[in-house]
């Protein structure tokens, strides 16, 4: 599925991932921990195309094509998909419109007929029951005046309508209290599949007992240095960062 | 200086009704005016010469066409073609809301307009003394105190080529009461028209307002709009601007009464060699008051927009709050904005901001957008007509926002092909 090998990337010429691989096969979760600073929002900008964010070296595959040489539209519509952490508001432009947007771009890019109106409606209507969003949320401004949780709700339902193959959740548990947490927690569940794979991004070991990872890795300086499976996560929760610098030095 | 302002002199001289005592001190005042040039303030930007010389004679109204009704809203239709009122007087008013030509006014209501007339219009608009002396037809709408008018007064405004007309309006909402006015100004015939409006809210008055200057192409437009506030008063206003080849609006809200509150959004789209000049005066002379004004405009091809948007604090107005935001979006290198705002300030205890912006697109926008498999192309137009469909999306009127988006789409659309 994913295939990303020896990324290096610099932000306005700092240089923060340094020789970053990962292997995603279909329908695996990994979960990605590690300290602030490490370089974990960084891969996620990377790998969909930001500007400023600029591999040095390195590839980075979804299904064998390379996502580095491709605009940020192409990467989504090749089944690339980002929850941001901090999903940026967009007053004028309604989160309907948005989504009908981009759900028509990525069928066209896919040979397919458009959804009609109604039946874009009714998918999107089932969206946001499936993430407690109300229904009129799908016509205010794209994330205009959402609370911290309503965002990362809002998220997840665009998570949702697009279908992704592979979904980067960037510490979508930041700021979440634990009934918020569960939805989109089982918004994520509900998608997992033999042909879908997930990368959850978090500071904590929480967000993994409802989403349980197979893998769990830790980012420290822009590479991985460490991987396990799901007590990994508990390891670092009891013990935090610190212990991983000394036993890489012995 | 002007043939065309010597003619409208001449002609004023000749209006004789019962409005004469207030026409005669403007019409004093216009003879001893300077016809404004490139060194008067005012018009720094916005250049008078076409209609210097102008001759307006041979007006057609039959080719005016039928003003058609807004979709899903049912409204009180006040129509002017070539600035004379056509539409038949309704009878069935709802109660409370009482509405009378100039031409037609009862004993009473003239009294009372002559009472109120240019309260809240201040004299030194050169135009809107031109109106002061030249205008004939108009409207006088008294709502009752404590009165909810539910349904809106739309005042409409159509002209033919060659035509000039000259319309006013004076509107006093009473105490308590709430109501809704819609000026909608629109075509491109090869006319001038002046249109002015004031409003006396009386305390605790509630007005929806809109000013829909759609006039574009050849027809040539000054007008205003004149508030008085008193107190706990609350204006919610929205303007929309299509420029044309002379386009120049200026509102005034003068907070006179404590706790009065003034929304003002306003919205231009300029194409081609279109000029849309947008003037506002904020007068808080009382203390307690709030203004929030945000101005967005979308400027493409040669067109030129100016906004001038003034707040004046008076040294007795503590505790004021006022914002003015100006937002501009230039689609083309030849594309031009003059913004300026001015604050003024007396009072020591208030809260004031304000801003102007010549924006780009924002990338984290244009990134996020993108992230979801929209083109980036798209992606700058989503984004370009969203930074003023977020006013639209104020307008509190849910009903007039669906029928207006549609129209500045399409205008957007052609803007964005060249």
């Amino acid at each position: 599925m994913l295939s990303i090998k020896n990324l290096q990337a610099s932000v306005e010429d700092k240089q923060i991932l340094k020789g970053l691989s990962l292997e995603v096969k279909p329908g695996e979760v990994h979960a990605i921990m590690g300290p602030n600073g490490s370089g974990k929002s960084t891969m996620g900008y990377v790998i969909t195309g930001r500007d400023g964010y600029q591999s040095i070296t390195g590839s980075a595959t979804l299904n064998g094509e390379e996502l580095l040489d491709m605009d940020a539209e192409d990467r989504a519509r090749a089944g690339l998909f980002l929850a941001f952490q901090y999903p940026v508001e967009i007053p004028g432009v309604s989160n309907m419109e948005f989504m009908k947007a981009s759900v028509d771009a990525q069928r066209k890019a896919r040979g397919e007929e458009a959804l009609s109106s109604r039946e874009f409606l009714q998918e999107a209507k089932a969206a946001c029951k499936q993430v407690d969003l109300p229904l009129e949320f799908l016509k205010r401004g794209v994330n205009e005046g959402f609370s911290g949780g309503e965002k990362k709700r809002n998220e997840i339902m665009q998570m949702l309508l697009l279908k992704p193959k592979l979904c980067i959740l960037d510490e979508s548990d930041s700021g979440l209290d634990i009934d918020a947490l569960q939805v989109v927690a089982e918004g994520v569940n509900s998608q997992r599949s033999a042909d879908r794979s997930f990368i959850v991004v978090t500071h904590y070991q929480r967000l993994l007992d409802f989403i349980k990872p197979d893998f769990v890795h830790v980012l420290s300086d822009g590479k991985i240095v460490k991987s396990g499976d799901a007590s990994l996560a508990h390891e670092l929760e009891a013990h935090g960062y610190g212990w991983l610098g000394e036993e890489q030095k012995v | 200086m002007s043939q065309w302002l010597d003619d409208a002199v001449l002609r004023a001289e000749q209006v004789d009704d019962w409005l004469a005592v207030k026409r005669q001190p403007s019409l004093q005042l216009l003879r001893d005016s300077q016809w404004p040039g490139r060194k008067t303030e005012a018009w720094k930007y916005t250049p008078l010469n076409t209609l210097a010389e102008a001759k307006f004679a041979a007006a057609n109204s039959e080719q005016v066409p039928e003003v058609a009704a807004i979709d899903g809203l049912e409204t009180i239709d006040l129509v002017f073609v070539d600035g004379q009122l056509t539409s038949e007087e309704t009878t069935d008013l709802p109660s409370g809301l009482q509405i009378q030509s100039i031409a037609n006014a009862s004993a009473e209501m003239q009294s009372w307009a002559l009472a109120n007339f240019n309260q809240a219009k201040p004299e030194r608009h050169l135009f809107g003394l031109v109106n002061d002396a030249l205008a004939t037809a108009g409207v006088l709408i008294d709502v009752a105190d404590a009165a909810v008018i539910d349904k809106p007064v739309r005042i409409v405004s159509r002209l033919s080529d060659g035509s000039e007309a000259h319309t006013r309006v004076l509107v006093r909402i009473g105490a308590g009461a709430k109501a809704t006015v819609i000026e909608d100004f629109s075509g491109s015939a090869n006319s001038f028209n002046t249109g002015f409006a004031e409003y006396l809210l009386a305390a605790g008055a509630r007005l929806e307002h809109y000013r829909f200057a759609l006039q574009t192409g050849k027809a040539m437009v000054i007008g205003g709009c004149h508030f008085n506030l008193l107190s706990k008063a609350e204006l919610n206003s929205t303007v929309v601007g299509f420029g044309s080849d002379l386009s120049r609006l200026d509102i005034d809200v003068n907070h006179c009464g404590e706790f009065s509150h003034a929304k003002l959004n306003a919205i231009y789209l300029l194409d081609g060699h279109e000029l849309f000049d947008l003037h506002s005066t904020i007068e808080h002379t009382v203390p307690n008051g709030t203004t929030v004004e945000n101005v967005s405009g979308i400027v493409a091809d040669h067109a030129r927009a100016v906004f001038n948007g003034r707040i004046h604090i008076h040294r007795n107005a503590q505790k004021t709050l006022a914002e003015l935001n100006n937002r501009n979006l230039l689609l083309s290198r030849n594309a031009e904005i003059n913004t300026k705002p001015e604050l003024e300030i007396y009072a020591d205890d208030v809260r004031c901001a304000h801003g102007a912006t010549v924006a780009e697109i924002d990338k984290g926008a244009l990134y996020y957008l993108q992230s979801r498999g929209i083109s980036r192309g798209q992606a700058q137009v989503m984004l370009s007509f969203g930074f003023i469909n977020e006013l639209v999306d104020q307008m509190p009127n849910v009903e007039l926002a669906e029928w207006l988006r549609p129209q500045l789409r399409q205008r957007f659309a052609e803007m964005e092909v060249k």
